[in-house]
Order: C-alpha cells, then sequence, then structure tokens
C-alpha cells in the first residue's frame, strides 16, 4: 500500500477518482478464489476470433443488412413482418456486442473487484445481492409498460420506415445508453436517486429546476396515459367491467397474500390470471346483455372521473391491499403477453401493406398527431427509443440490487433493448391493420363526427394512395371485436388491441375469438397503465412532501396522515385537472396533448443525460464524452424545437398559442362556432385549454435549457480543472463472484468452477440456486 | 432418460428464474442474508417478512414507468 491514500472517507470533496487509488484499495480475501476474471485474461478472450465466432458475427451482420434493404430499399407491394423482427434484433445483437462493450471499456470501465451497494449495504431488503436473470427481468418490469405500446402505433401514420428507424437506432445510441449510463452512476453512489444526483452534480439551480421538471413530467406522464385508458374504455361496456373487475381481483390477492398464504406470488398472480380471464369472457356476455350496457356503457367524462376517484383512493389505500397485488398481477401480465405476442408475430408473419414513408410524414396537418417529422416523429415515440423516465427506475431502485459491477451492461444496456423489441412488435401489430380502418380509428371525432359515414368521407377524402374505405369494413370490425364502433377510438390502446386481435385470432382461435383478444389486449394495456397512475401518483407524492418540507418541516414527515392525504390530493388533482381537460378538448385530446407527453420523457432523458455528462466529466477524462454528450445534444434539439413549434408555430394544428388566440379573436368578433368547436362553451374551453398546454410548454422547455445549460457550466469547469470532485462511494473489495453476462464465458465458467468448489462453510452468502 | 432429466432441470431453471422475477424468492434472500451476519437476533417468520416488506414500501414506492 502506498502512503499517499490518506482520504478514505467518500465525502468526495477532494478525491480524484484514479483507477490506481482503488487498486490500493482492494485487497482481495487470499482465502477466496479471485472476485473477478482477470483482466488480461477477459481482454485476451474478448480480441480472439476464432472461425466460429467471426461466422457468427458475419451471419447476423448478414441477416441485419438485408433486412434494412428489404425494409428501407426494396419497394414492394407489401412487406413481411419478420424483416422488421430480423432488423432489429440483429441490430440490437451487434450493438451489445460491440457498442455497449466499447462504453464499458472506455467509459465506465467496471470493476468487479469493487463491491456492489448490494454486497456492501447488504440488508437482506432492499439491498440484495440478486442473480442477474433475475433482475434483468426485474428491470424490465419496472421500465416496460404501456408506453412503448402506445407511441409507435401513433406514428405509424407517417409510414412504417420512420418509426422503425428511430426505435432501432434510436435505443442504440441513445435510449440504453441512458439507461446504462445512469444505472452504473447510481450503482457508484450507493444506489442514489437522479434527484439526488443532478444536485450534486449540477448544484442548487440545476438541482431544483431537475426537481421541478421530475415532478411536473410525472404529472402529465400520469395524466396523459389515463387518457389512453380512457380513450379506450369509452362508450365500452365489455371494457368498463372488465378492467374495473381488476379491482376486487387485486384486493382478493391483497387478503391471500396477508393473511392466508403469505409470500405465494406465483399461485396468486396464477390465480388472479385466471379470474381476469374470466372477467374478460363475462364482460362479453355482460356488455351484451340491456341492463349490462346500462350500467357499464359510461361516457368518457365518467369514466376519467372514475379514474381519478380511485387513482385518490388507491393512493391512500395500504399497499398490501390494491397496489402490491395489482403489481404482481401486472407483472405475470406484462412477461406472459409480450412473449405471446413475439411467438405469435414471428409464426404468423403478417404482410403489411403500409408505404415506408407516407404522405404525411413531409406534412404538419396529419389528422393522429399533427406536425411534421422533425421533430415530431421524435416526441410521439418515446418510449422504446428514449424515455427519459427510466433513468427513475434505473437509478435507486436497481442498483441497490445488482450482483456485480459488470453485470449493468446486460441489466441497463440489454434491459432497454428488449422494450424497444416491445415497441417494434406494437409498430408490426398496429402496421398489420387496414390503412383505411387505422385513420379511421385514429383521427378525432372533430374530423370524422364519430359516425362511419362520417369518418369514411373523411379518410376517403385525405387522398391516400391504396386506401378504399367502405362502410362495412367498419361496422365489421366492430362487430368482430364486440364494440359498438371503431369510428374516433383514438389514444392508440384501440388500435393496438386491433392489430393484437388480428395477429392472434390467426394465431389461436380464428375470427371468433376476435372479440376475446381484443377486450384481452385492451385489459393488459389497462392493467399496466393503472398501476403506473398509482406508482407515479405515490412516487411523486413523496417528492412533493420531500419539497413542500422544506417549507413546512411538518411535511417532511412520511407516516403523518393529513400531510400525507394533502400531497396526495394535491398530484391527483393535478393530473385529474390534465385528464379532465384532455377529455373535454373540442380538438380531441390526444391530438393535442400527445406531443406534451413525448415532449416531457425526452426532456426528462435530456435531463439525466446532462447529469451523466457532468459525472462523466468530472472524472477528468473528455475523450468519450460524446457518448453521452451526443444524445444529449439530440434530445435537447428535439424537445427545445418542438416546443418551440408548440409555443411559436403559427400554424394553429401546431401551435398551442396560435390556435389560442385564433379562438379568442373568433369570440371577440361574435362568432357563434370556430372550426371544431360548435359552440361558444367549446370555443371557450379550446381557449382555455390551449393556455395551460401553452404555459406548461414554455415550463418545460426553461427547465429543459436551465439543467443543461448547469450540466455544460459543471463540464465546461471540469474541463478546465481537468477533472472535479467524485461523489461515488467509497471502493470496497468484493466478497462474492458471478459472470457478467447471460451466457458466461469460458474465463467466467472456469473461475466459477473454483467458487463452487469451495468448502461450504467458506462460502460467503451468494444469490441462491 | 437424459433427455427428460435434462428437460426437468430446465423446468426448474425455468421456474425459479420465474418466481425470481415475480419477487417470490425475497424472504430467503432475507434468511440468507440473516444468516450470514450471525445476528443474535432471530429472523422474522415468514409472515412478519411479508408483512414488513409491504409496509415499508408504504414509505418507499417503487416507480412503474410507462
Amino acid at each position: 500500500m502506498s502512503e499517499k491514500h490518506q482520504d478514505p472517507g467518500n465525502s468526495g470533496t477532494d478525491r480524484v477518482q484514479s483507477a490506481v487509488e482503488d487498486s490500493d484499495v482492494l485487497v482481495q480475501d487470499p482465502d477466496l478464489p479471485p472476485t473477478a476474471v482477470d483482466a488480461e485474461v477477459a481482454d485476451a478472450e474478448e480480441r480472439r476470433w476464432t472461425p466460429a465466432k467471426i461466422a457468427l458475427w458475419a451471419g447476423i451482420a448478414l441477416l441485419g443488412g438485408v433486412s434494412w434493404t428489404v425494409l428501407a430499399i426494396v419497394r414492394g407491394e407489401t412487406v413481411n413482418a419478420i424483416w422488421f423482427v430480423f432488423a432489429a434484433v440483429s441490430t440490437y445483437l451487434i450493438a451489445y456486442r460491440f457498442y455497449a462493450k466499447f462504453i464499458e471499456r472506455k467509459l465506465l470501465q467496471p470493476d468487479d473487484r469493487r463491491a456492489t451497494p448490494a454486497e456492501y449495504k447488504a440488508d437482506g431488503k432492499d439491498y440484495s445481492v440478486t442473480d442477474r436473470r433475475v433482475l434483468y427481468g426485474h428491470h424490465f418490469a419496472a421500465i416496460a409498460g404501456a408506453g412503448p405500446l402506445v407511441g409507435p402505433v401513433l406514428a405509424a401514420q407517417m409510414g412504417y420506415l420512420p418509426g422503425t428507424l428511430w426505435i432501432i437506432f434510436g435505443v442504440v445510441a441513445a435510449g440504453a445508453v441512458q439507461d446504462y449510463l445512469v444505472m452504473f452512476f447510481s450503482m457508484r453512489r450507493g444506489g442514489r436517486s437522479l434527484g439526488q444526483m443532478a444536485r450534486e452534480e449540477l448544484g442548487m439551480v440545476g438541482g431544483i429546476a431537475a426537481l421541478v421538471a421530475t415532478l411536473t413530467i410525472m404529472i402529465i406522464i400520469v395524466a396523459i396515459l389515463a387518457l389512453v385508458v380512457v380513450n379506450a374504455l369509452g362508450e365500452s361496456p365489455w371494457g368498463v367491467f372488465s378492467v374495473a373487475m381488476t379491482i376486487p381481483i387485486a384486493l382478493f390477492m391483497g387478503v391471500y397474500l396477508r393473511f392466508i398464504r403469505p409470500g405465494k406470488i406465483t399461485e396468486v398472480s396464477l390465480i388472479g390470471f385466471v379470474l381476469l380471464m374470466l372477467a374478460i369472457i363475462s364482460g362479453g356476455w355482460i356488455g351484451g346483455t340491456e341492463w349490462g350496457a346500462a350500467i357499464f356503457g359510461l361516457d368518457r367524462v365518467t369514466i376519467a372521473w372514475g379514474i381519478i376517484i380511485y387513482g385518490f383512493i388507491a393512493a391512500v389505500l395500504p399497499v398490501w391491499l390494491l397496489l402490491a397485488p395489482r403489481d404482481y398481477l401486472s407483472t405475470f401480465m406484462k412477461i406472459g403477453t409480450i412473449v405471446m405476442l413475439a411467438v405469435a408475430i414471428i409464426i404468423t408473419r403478417p404482410e403489411i401493406n403500409v408505404p415506408a414513408v407516407s404522405e404525411f410524414a413531409s406534412r404538419s396537418d396529419a389528422p393522429v398527431v399533427p406536425g411534421s417529422l422533425f421533430p415530431f416523429l421524435f416526441v410521439t415515440i418515446a418510449c422504446g427509443a428514449l424515455s427519459g423516465f427510466h433513468a427513475l427506475i434505473s437509478s435507486g431502485t436497481t442498483p441497490k440490487m445488482i450482483q456485480k459491477e459488470r453485470q449493468t451492461r446486460f441489466i441497463g444496456y440489454g434491459g432497454m433493448l428488449m422494450e424497444s423489441f416491445v415497441a417494434i412488435m406494437a409498430l408490426v401489430a398496429a402496421l398489420s391493420i387496414d390503412r383505411g380502418i387505422y385513420f379511421a380509428m385514429n383521427s378525432p371525432v372533430a374530423a370524422t363526427g364519430g359516425t362511419i359515414e362520417g369518418a369514411v368521407a373523411f379518410v376517403n377524402g385525405l387522398g391516400l394512395t391504396g386506401v378504399n374505405l367502405t362502410p362495412d369494413m367498419l361496422s365489421q370490425l366492430a362487430s368482430n371485436v364486440g364494440e359498438e364502433s371503431v369510428v374516433s377510438r383514438t389514444g392508440g390502446a384501440p388500435t393496438l388491441a386491433v392489430g393484437i386481435a388480428q395477429v392472434m385470432q390467426s394465431f389461436i382461435g380464428g375470427s371468433g375469438m376476435m372479440a376475446f383478444w381484443y377486450h384481452f389486449a385492451i385489459m393488459f394495456e389497462a392493467l399496466f397503465i393503472l398501476t403506473a397512475v398509482d406508482a407515479g401518483t405515490r412516487v411523486a407524492r413523496f417528492m412533493l412532501q420531500d419539497s413542500i418540507g422544506n417549507f413546512v418541516p411538518r411535511f417532511k414527515d412520511t407516516s403523518w396522515r393529513t400531510g400525507a392525504w394533502i400531497s396526495t390530493a394535491i398530484m391527483v388533482a393535478g393530473w385529474g385537472a390534465i385528464l379532465i381537460m384532455g377529455v373535454t378538448d373540442p380538438l380531441g385530446g390526444i391530438n393535442t396533448l400527445f406531443p406534451l407527453f413525448g415532449i416531457a420523457n425526452q426532456l426528462l432523458a435530456a435531463i439525466a443525460l446532462a447529469v451523466c455528462m457532468a459525472i462523466y466529466a468530472k472524472k477528468g477524462s473528455f475523450k468519450y464524452l460524446w457518448v453521452p454528450a451526443l444524445p444529449l445534444a439530440f434530445a435537447a434539439v428535439v424537445t427545445i424545437s418542438a416546443s418551440f413549434l408548440k409555443i411559436f408555430s403559427p400554424v394553429p394544428t401546431v401551435g398551442y398559442w396560435a390556435n389560442h388566440f385564433a379562438f379568442r379573436d373568433a369570440l371577440a368578433a361574435g362568432e357563434q362556432s370556430f372550426k371544431t368547436a360548435p359552440d361558444v362553451a367549446a370555443m371557450e374551453a379550446v381557449i382555455r385549454n390551449t393556455f395551460i398546454q401553452g404555459t406548461l410548454s414554455i415550463l418545460f422547455v426553461t427547465l429543459a435549457i436551465t439543467v443543461i445549460t448547469t450540466a455544460i457550466i459543471a463540464t465546461a469547469k471540469a474541463y478546465r480543472a481537468g477533472g472535479g470532485p467524485s461523489m461515488e462511494d467509497k471502493a470496497v473489495p468484493s466478497r462474492i463472484y458471478a459472470p457478467a453476462g447471460l451466457i458466461p464465458t469460458p474465463a467466467e465458467r472456469a473461475l466459477q468452477a473454483q467458487w463452487d468448489a469451495l468448502p461450504e462453510g467458506k462460502k460467503p452468502v451468494a444469490v441462491r440456486h | 432418460m437424459t433427455v427428460l432429466i435434462k428437460a426437468r432441470a430446465a423446468a426448474r431453471e425455468f421456474a425459479w428464474l420465474f418466481k425470481g422475477v415475480m419477487g417470490e424468492n425475497a424472504y430467503q434472500q432475507y434468511l440468507d442474508h440473516h444468516r450470514s451476519i450471525h445476528s443474535a437476533i432471530p429472523p422474522m417468520s415468514e409472515k412478519e417478512f411479508w408483512r414488513d416488506k409491504t409496509d415499508r414500501q408504504e414509505t418507499n414506492p417503487e416507480g412503474r414507468c410507462c
């Protein structure tokens, strides 16, 4: 040991991290086999290219090249869905093997000799060493929900190619990079949250801006997710019944786990799943009866109020009663249905009859979500390509469970690749339905009038090549899926459900099963979203309590009932107001609000990437700063230009303020109706809504610019000083070993054998098999 | 025969993985941890552990993404 190592504390103020210094601390226990594969051995193993390995990667590259050629260059009448799967998987594999590896080697340099927080802070509860494959599933279940299922559906209006390119290359260069970096940096900081890291790295201003941004973004995201559910359930007694039944089912599961068989999670989830299937099937019968239609055939405003009241009650009820069991059910369904959908798409291989790049890619008046391809494609598809919300999961929960440092590439980068794959499947499912039907379902009521005749006239009037919608097609589809009507079912969820139902019925059950599959898909999307609404309200409530606590100290006490109720009520009122606004909006809520969802999500991504950039700069190495800086620049350009268009665009369909003033002028001129607003009340609603949307846009863009600026200042400061203080926890030597990736390498296997050979008494406690 | 044994092992592996992802092995992990620290206090019973787990979630909510 050298004498220069005199600061073992983790206060971090005067400690610049270096590998040399770490190696002083990381003294291996002589009684144990090595806790990491020797760096040189691992390196040699990676650099040795056997003929089999070369053939494998050449094959993957070739498959990827062929698939991309088919998708992007060959212009046939139709394109088979299997090419999307091949293009995605081969690109993911190459990115994971080469780019993620590059980031690991050059930027992060994980050291398996260092103990992770799960090891050195082990408490058997939050901090607990978890097998990498289990944690991968855990992490995936936490990050993936309805987001990657909805965005790609709405973006399908621009044709299949823009969405596919962005989902696949966006994840490789931006989304997965963000998740990986945030997870690694949080792990090195004992599992600290993104907000805490922002404050440490960016200072007071950046920290507060990041906190306010996170809070408002959560409100917007919860509101718009809830809007998707409301749109999917409006005037659908079958859907309302089966989704409402998830509440008593979850309550039953909660009681079962608390009092009857504690800990039997898989068992109770299976029971819950069976009950859920019964709820879907009986929903068909009940929705068909007169009394069922009368009770459960609710209009969208009533459903919205139902969700708001439910959201408040769910957030104040004990966790064990509703939130925890519904979360188990949601995880169970998530894994099951995603595997099922992948298998169905691979087996049925639907033909896709949509142009690569549609007429709407270059126009800003598309009916589904307005705005030109740049920047609106990149905000319409957030989850699945780049999702800032993940930074909240990748910091905090998951890093507290990681077994070995080098596993972060598999869990962080690899986990996000899987979400991207879900987005690709959602896109394929949406593309497999007829384009005329797609536009009839996704154009707002203001355009179609909500009637079959109106929808047919509107869609055929769009002048799209190859689209010839007939009234029969819409009424036939509605009766096949067991709904009154499919016209103007905006929000993406019903369209995806039709797509999934089409794919699934050709896989299992035939057209007679289509109604079941449609409601099955609606039900699981609603389940994911309601779980996210609950959890989001609760997380936001604690953030709010913490913030108010700075002024009214009593609010910091999270067990204070009144404070908890007030904070919950504020959060629910926040998203509830936006939800009601979206539901009653004369312009169609999804149409105007969905861009805000994407902007908010990408904005959070920009904040997370900015924090990562500042952290990396403080390490005193700048050569690879472009790895976080490039996606940061892209996310910044996208969110800022999209916000500016929403604020300043003179085109009323795009700019909130342009619309605001157009309606205000019309009202002032004494008009009794204007554009899509049939009366004065509707005109006033538009004026109010566009004011709120415009204000939110200004707030978001201001916060984003603040955080990014503070990050650039922190980075520049570090550059001039040649580094900065490290906020990492002190290095602690590890006493356990596990392989890094899904499949262990020969060197990892050899080392594992040494560990397995240890006598039972000498083995440090690790993950049990 | 070996195919059957292998299939059984694979099924067991899958069940273990699935239960792990669902979070069912949390109590076992807690017991392992408790044993490793040689605490004088006896570990919580299974029922106590699960109660404690959901009650702690009350103040430490886990985010769920979109």
